[in-house]
């Protein structure tokens, strides 16, 4: 598919990311989908070469947030994958979720992810929201009319988020905000906050952003402090009950791990290929670099622990799309195991390019630089532990 | 005027993928390679889904002929926006031998039960290269052709059609109905979206043909001796083209020319 907008001719770039397969590989990212699921990989895995992969270098460098692509796939029905489609969304489950991240991940990293924040700000408003606000957001959301960002973290709390300061003060029909929230992806050009804050204790003109962050990589999102001083937010728009905000904040990130290390997937999924390409292709000591042994036996170290992932992230999206009690564990252990392990598939296809690798000029650099912070974000993998351990220990 | 399009899709092997020659030379490997839509088929699906909801036309009926695995290229189709699909099964033997004359006769025979207005089809199949069954299923039906389209525009009963040729770009008027195959340059193709994809696997669309004798597959077989891959090309030597032609008088014997290179 897609052969016309290309003009049969493949530029560098999409060339670097095109998943060329002769018969599939036990790599493949269909095997065991049905066919609708193959369909929607599909779409994703084209849009991904046609419409991302040729400018991820490019937003990478000069810091773009691509808005009209990802309206293009908010179109496409990207924007609200797993919202219920009576506001818009496409109403799919948390499988087919991560197969499309997946996809889309192979052609800009950073750019899906934030696809992904977007997707959980949008769910955490359909699932909680009542009538009028899911009537009042959802729709522009899922078609990105709209974008989110999702507040949470502060400067005092990354990991301990249940410490969080950012303090809303009922006064009247409205809450009053006061505090800052850090990391904000998205921050400063996005349009729906959904932010995190304190009714209960302690507590100037509303809410403004601190500079644009500079970051290894994630350089197509923005990202920045979000300062609340005496924000007013209509009660209106207080999504759930008093009290309720952290389940609801914890239930968003179960969903929004698999999401994330989904992404790592379709980065180490693509580094596996561009390092097989080159291994054919380059020449050293009179052969290519595919007929030296430990290069061989890395490569199958490399494809085994990605399929591992992908079956572990599989299995976590179907136990929280059936709401199972492992569901918060695996989904944890998922997370944690997919973005380690899929880090050092990346790190390693780098490694395999040899000097080359540490080029811009080629994709896999942008594929590590990416990743990198999967391991941080959404839950330090230090946090999954702490929830893997509870999960075992814990008496009840 | 019924306002019905048929639109013919063929599943091929994807164009991404890097060709390989069966060890016994019959034929290239298939199973377990990922197919797809013939990319010129997509493209014409394209222009009719856009002629459809330009309101010109009412209908558009997908057609593809194959085994099994074809319904899925109908179910793009769908996805892209065509409102029905036509499954004729061919399988095993006549499968492997179906060609532009076989698909034609089909193609001309559903035209006519479908009351079809238009038939548009890719210029050729990627796989093949024929670039014949447009050009057949016009002649069976005696109906105009407008193929190598880069530019369709209907007006009234007769549409406007620019053509890539050789020579440039041909504009040319004709009647309907009639049968037009699709360039390269006449549109994008849209994305199925996740909606249409879920429509189309749910609703079951498509009807189920099995060929009759009166469109017979037997006839006109063309035997296959032998698929080899081409020799690895062979270091040519420098020459400017007055030379060359002076060279090859001299020696007698034909030089060997590269012309062009198969991509495989």
């Amino acid at each position: 598919a897609a052969l016309g907008r290309k003009n049969w001719k493949e530029d560098e770039t999409s060339r670097r990311t095109r998943l060329r397969e002769g018969v599939p590989s036990a790599t493949a990212a269909s095997h065991g989908l049905t066919d609708e699921q193959k369909e929607f990989q599909k779409v994703a895995f084209d849009f991904a070469a046609n419409e991302m992969a040729p400018h991820m270098a490019e937003w990478d460098q000069k810091e773009i947030f691509p808005v009209e692509t990802m309206r293009k796939a908010a179109q496409l029905g990207f924007g609200g994958i797993y919202v219920q489609p009576d506001v818009g969304g496409s109403g799919l489950s948390r499988l087919d979720t991560s197969i499309i991240f997946e996809a889309l991940s192979t052609g800009c990293v950073s750019t899906t992810a934030y696809i992904s924040i977007h997707n959980m700000c949008a769910w955490m408003i359909d699932s909680y929201g009542n009538k009028e606000q899911r009537e009042k957001f959802c729709p522009d959301l899922c078609s990105m009319e709209k974008f989110a960002s999702y507040c949470l973290t502060e400067p005092g709390s990354g990991s301990d988020a249940a410490s969080l300061l950012t303090s809303a003060q009922r006064k009247g029909d409205h809450y009053i905000l006061n505090g800052s929230k850090a990391f904000i992806s998205g921050g400063g050009d996005t349009d729906v906050y959904v932010v995190m804050c304190r009714t209960g204790g302690k507590g100037p003109k509303g809410i403004s952003f601190g500079k644009k962050e500079k970051k290894v990589g994630w350089n197509s999102q923005p990202t920045r402090a979000v300062i609340f001083e005496d924000c007013a937010v209509p009660v209106a728009n207080r999504l759930g009950e008093e009290g309720q905000g952290f389940n609801i904040a914890m239930k968003g990130l179960n969903g929004g791990r698999i999401n994330i290390a989904s992404c790592s997937l379709g980065a180490a999924h693509a580094s596996v290929q561009l390092a097989r390409d080159h291994l054919l292709v380059r020449k050293q000591f009179g052969e290519t670099l595919s007929n030296n042994q430990f290069l061989q036996f890395k490569l199958a170290e490399m494809a085994t622990k990605l399929v591992a992932s992908r079956l572990l992230i599989r299995e976590a999206a179907q136990a929280l799309q059936e709401d199972r009690p492992d569901a918060v564990a695996i989904c944890s252990m998922a997370k944690l195991f997919a973005t380690d392990e899929c880090f050092n598939i990346c790190n390693q296809a780098l490694q395999m390019h040899g000097g080359y690798g540490y080029l811009k000029d080629y994709a896999v650099q942008q594929f590590v630089r990416d990743i990198r912070v999967h391991q941080i974000l959404e839950g330090t993998n230090e946090v999954m532990r702490m929830i893997i351990s509870r999960n075992l220990l814990s008496e009840s | 005027m019924s306002g019905r399009v048929l639109v013919g899709v063929k599943r091929v092997i994807d164009y991404a993928v890097k060709i390989r020659v069966k060890p016994d030379n019959t034929g290239v490997v298939t199973d377990g390679v990922k197919h797809s839509m013939n990319p010129f088929c997509e493209i014409a699906v394209e222009e009719a889904v856009k002629l459809k909801e330009k309101k010109l036309i009412k209908e558009v009926v997908a057609v593809s002929c194959g085994p099994q695995q074809s319904q899925e290229t109908i179910r793009t189709a769908l996805a892209m926006g065509a409102d029905r699909g036509i499954h004729v099964d061919v399988s095993g033997k006549d499968y492997e031998n179906l060609g532009p004359l076989q698909v034609s006769k089909i193609l001309a025979a559903l035209a006519k039960q479908e009351d079809a207005q238009l038939i548009l089809l890719g210029k050729q199949a990627i796989d093949d290269d024929c670039n014949q069954t447009g050009q057949m299923t016009a002649a069976l039906l005696d109906w105009p052709q407008g193929t190598f389209a880069s530019e369709v525009s209907l007006e009234g009963d007769k549409i406007n059609l620019v053509r890539e040729i050789d020579g440039g770009l041909e504009h040319i008027k004709i009647n309907t109905p009639a049968v037009i195959t699709a360039d390269l340059r006449l549109n994008t193709p849209r994305y199925a979206t996740l909606p249409n994809i879920m429509d189309s696997l749910m609703n079951n669309e498509t009807e189920l043909h099995k060929p009759n004798h009166r469109t017979s597959l037997c006839v006109g077989l063309i035997p296959l001796f032998e698929t080899v891959a081409p020799e690895d090309m062979q270091g040519g030597t420098d020459r400017s083209g007055a030379m060359l032609r002076h060279t090859v008088l001299q020696s007698g014997k034909p030089k060997r020319i590269i012309l062009s290179c198969l991509c495989i």
